[in-house]
């Protein structure tokens, strides 16, 4: 593997993660339109509480995306979005409905707000399917807007890996709400989620099944791709883990089928980026010829390293708490404020500190010292010095005036 | 330097296109800023004031901390998950308006966006954390998870304005035949002149906004006469912090207009209205520029601008004459959004100083009535200067992309129908918007956990008192019932 190859193997990574995490978002109000009856609102519910602690960290999948294709494939990244322009902004401005659907959904039930959630659960899949499927089938070349604005993804791939995307979405949040429900103990609403996920895993299968059959018509150089060799072998674990997690649901096993069904959706985009391999924007662009001088590259993938140093720890912290039901309501330990409260009486109730002259004498010369130097240096360590000293005495001033402030207001309102 | 009129010529690739709308596609992406920068503030500056708040809780034992930092917190992540949305909008229409722009310079900058990518990640993380957290982790394990807010609020902001100050400051690579090579990422972004002053000044800047627009709401609630100790704390830790980093914000912005002098002399002319280029230029004062390359109405200050922008009474300030008409910014666009930026941030100072000065004489807060009403007003006047202050620097800019390198127009897109795109972007904003101030005002009105109630019907009384009183009753302990996010029942 070349290292012009990493940042693509990288991207790829990045949109299994956004499919696997980001995609029961958006499958999710789906369901809650689709709920009727009494139970219409406990799957509205559940469906709130198990996507909000995760889906902002869910998005910034695609972000991460976005940066490594503009960095290592500059050009790339300026033909996919000048082309493709119509559907990444409908897709984007989804992106921000569904956000609409989170924020007012933690206080009420609106029906506009379900409505443009639900809207955007469909359109911003779609759309972003659409993308690939014009990438796939060769109709982003090289250059800005060199592209047909409409068919490049009003065509046959585009609708199919859009339809794909929409029904993959729906069938992942049916399968994970379904865990979430079996892991807070409501066997009936994980039924309910069960026979939605069994329904939607069996519709995806179809269409994605069909939708071989158009790459073949539309799409010849991806289509061969996935027929022979590696990308057959790929297309069959696909498919071997689609009809595991069947069986898996149909068998209550939730937890496991979560994962085969993950397994399921990174196999497929796997078998995109072996189908197209070694092109980056078929039929003509590569991902040797398209990559960014090397040590970009280096740069890139050294940025890169740092940030998972600090990512994966803090990922598996996010997800060890939901997924252990943590955030659940009065799930999990609740701690109620062993430090404040004892046996129903306060510990340690304390008044703040007053400042010392001192401390606020001398953090004033310091400001005033820094303040200065900002001033009679052009440039140089001394202006570097002194902004230092100033914003380090502005942070220091903070606390300890706004300790002070704050101690006093415990005292009676004057007037 | 930014004399030629087309230093970049074009790649085979990526050639100048016709674009009709290009003024469109500017005012597009600079609506999409204006709507995000607000957010960032939120994302830069208000952890800091939830974890102190909740930090003073802590320390004291003493509920109504607590009390104000829960609530915070949930306006916090409200107004992070617009700032999240808006900020992925950004990063489409970087690709979607300005392909040339990203076609040709992605490889220098975007190792940067890279570095804010993962900033955000740990900041979507761990808010998620702190804001669920809430009594469900160990108060100080709690405290500690909202550290990396903290953090990578300040290193997303690094990274980003890291490539702002690159494109006024460009440096990093070479451009031969067309070509950009010899890309230097990490000394283009991190070794640029620009890039401290302006993330101080707009550090600080986030620091003011939030700090005012927090403290305005309860100045609001003392105007109404709720005043017990609740809500005279969350109006003076956010006011201290304002009222400190606003004057500071004076000295910061004279840095970044001596580096604008420096780097930037048409920006800072046009900043100006600065025809010819003067020895001991005046400052003029309001006024409009006009196409006879004058300022009419304006008020003249004798050898201001020499002694501001360079520190010497009589030091030389460089003109608009010495470029080409094609070569300058909108001159009125740019000096009027400056004269505003500094005359809300004198204002600003103004009333920061009126607050401290009685708080250093008086120990008290001010008792006027026009001292709330100022602070209400602050808030907003903030924002505004903050808006001011982006299309200085960014309409200052123009008609360069990459500051005398590359121009807008070779930037653009050339698809059509652009202008759809922005109508539709409008038509989701107002719906975002919509619901943004529908949720916060919805949290406003939410009845204040009932040991806090308590606490303010008590009067005058000592907090720890009241507090005391209601922690004695069994189970007031989870009494922050009321106020825990938890899904729909916020409403009450």
């Amino acid at each position: 593997m070349d290292l012009a190859d990493i940042p693509v193997l990288l991207m790829l990574i990045g949109i299994a993660a956004y499919v696997v995490l980001a995609g029961a978002d958006f499958g999710s109000p789906f369901w809650t339109l689709t709920a009727r009856g009494e139970r219409a609102g406990e799957i509205r519910e559940q469906t709130h509480r198990s996507m909000a602690p995760v889906w902002e960290a869910n998005h910034v999948w695609l972000i991460f995306v976005l940066v490594v294709c503009w960095t290592a494939y500059p050009e790339v990244f300026g033909s996919i979005f000048s082309t493709l322009w119509i559907p990444l902004i409908v897709g984007c401005l989804g992106i921000i409905m569904r956000a609409v659907g989170y924020v007012v959904g933690g206080y009420a039930t609106r029906r506009w707000v379900t409505w443009m959630a639900t809207v955007a659960s469909f359109v911003t899949p779609f759309m972003f399917g659409a993308v690939v499927g014009g990438v796939v089938s060769g109709r982003v070349p090289v250059g800005n807007a060199e592209g047909d604005i409409i068919s490049s993804w009003l065509n046959p791939t585009s609708m199919t890996i859009g339809v794909v995307a929409v029904t993959l979405c729906a069938y992942l949040a049916a399968v994970y709400l379904a865990a979430d429900a079996d892991r807070k103990g409501r066997a009936d609403l994980a039924d309910a989620f069960r026979i939605r996920g069994l329904a939607a895993g069996v519709v995806t299968g179809l269409v994605a099944a069909a939708g071989v059959v158009v790459l073949r018509e539309d799409s010849r150089f991806v289509y061969e791709g996935l027929t022979s060799g590696l990308g057959l072998a790929d297309l069959a674990v696909s498919a071997v883990a689609g009809i595991v997690t069947l069986g898996l649901l149909a068998l209550r096993r939730f937890p496991a089928a979560r994962y085969t069904a993950a397994a399921a959706v990174v196999t497929i985009v796997a078998g995109w980026g072996i189908a197209q391999s070694p092109y980056i924007l078929p039929p003509d662009l590569t991902v040797a010829e398209a990559a960014a001088a090397d040590n970009v590259l280096i740069g890139l993938l050294v940025a890169i390293a740092i940030g998972l140093l600090i990512l994966i720890p803090s990922l598996l912290l996010l997800y060890g708490l939901v997924l252990a039901g943590r955030f659940d309501p009065a799930g999990g330990d609740v701690v109620d404020h062993p430090d404040l409260v004892e046996g129903g009486t306060a510990v340690h109730l304390t008044d703040l500190d007053l400042p010392k002259r001192r401390s606020v004498g001398l953090t004033i010369l310091v400001a005033t010292t820094g303040a200065a130097m900002t001033l009679v240096f052009d440039d140089g360590a001394g202006l570097y010095a002194g902004v230092a000293m100033l914003i380090g005495a502005l942070a220091t001033g903070c606390v300890l005036l706004a300790i002070s402030l704050a101690a006093r207001q415990d005292e009676a309102p004057e007037g | 330097m930014a004399s030629a009129s087309q230093v970049f010529p074009p790649t085979d690739a990526f050639p100048a296109v016709d674009q009709n709308y290009l003024l469109e596609a500017r005012q597009m992406q600079a609506l999409s800023f204006a709507m995000h920068i607000p957010l960032v503030c939120f994302g830069v500056a208000f952890p800091a004031m939830v974890i102190f708040m909740e930090w003073l809780g802590l320390r004291t034992g003493k509920i109504h901390y607590t009390a104000i930092a829960r609530r915070w917190s949930k306006v916090m992540i409200t107004l992070f998950a617009a700032g999240v949305v808006t900020g992925t909008l950004l990063s489409f229409e970087l690709g979607i308006l300005w392909p040339g722009f990203m076609s040709v310079f992605g490889d220098v900058f975007g190792l940067a966006f890279g570095l804010e990518g993962f900033s955000f990640f740990i900041e979507a993380i761990f808010i998620a954390i702190y804001v669920y957290g809430w009594d469900r982790l160990s108060p100080r394990k709690h405290l500690l998870t909202g550290i990396p807010v903290m953090v990578s609020g300040l290193t997303g902001s690094l990274m980003v304005i890291a490539v702002n100050a690159w494109m006024n400051n460009p440096s990093g690579f070479e451009v031969v035949g067309g070509e950009v090579t010899d890309v230097q990422p990490w000394s283009a972004l991190f070794g640029n002149g620009h890039l401290w002053p302006q993330l101080t000044h707009m550090y600080l800047a986030a620091y003011v906004v939030v700090g005012f627009l927090i403290a305005g709401v309860y100045a609001f609630s003392w105007l109404k006469g709720r005043r017990s100790a609740y809500f005279r704390t969350a109006m003076v830790v956010p006011l201290a912090i304002a009222c400190l980093a606003a004057p500071t914000q004076i000295l910061i912005g004279d840095w970044a207009a001596r580096t604008v002098a420096r780097d930037q002399p048409i920006k800072l002319a046009s900043f100006e209205g600065l025809y010819k280029t003067t020895k001991g230029a005046p400052e003029t004062v309001l006024g409009w520029y006009t196409d006879e390359n004058t300022i009419e109405y304006g008020i003249e200050i004798p050898k201001l601008l020499s002694l501001l922008a360079y520190h010497d009474p009589n030091a030389t300030v460089q003109g608009l004459e010495t470029v080409a008409e094609e070569d300058r910014p909108p001159i009125n666009v740019v000096r009027i959004a400056f004269q505003t930026m500094v005359a809300v941030g004198t204002g600003l100072a103004a009333l920061a100083a009126w607050f401290l000065f009685s708080w250093w004489r008086r120990k008290r807060l001010p008792r006027s009535k026009w001292f709330y009403r100022a602070v209400i007003a602050a808030g907003p006047a903030a924002v505004v200067a903050l808006i001011a202050g982006w299309v200085t620097t960014e309409v200052g800019r123009q008609p360069w992309v990459v500051y005398g390198v590359m121009r807008t127009e070779e930037a653009v897109s050339g698809a059509d129908g652009i202008v759809f795109g922005y109508a539709a972007l409008v038509v989701v904003y107002v719906a975002l918007f919509t619901a943004v101030f529908w949720v916060l005002r919805k949290l406003a009105r939410t009845p204040l956990p009932p040991e806090i109630v308590a606490l303010e019907h008590a009067g005058g009384s000592r907090v720890d008192a009241a507090g005391l009183r209601v922690n004695e009753r069994p189970g007031a302990g989870s009494g922050g019932g009321t106020d825990r996010k938890g899904g729909g029942d916020g409403s009450g």
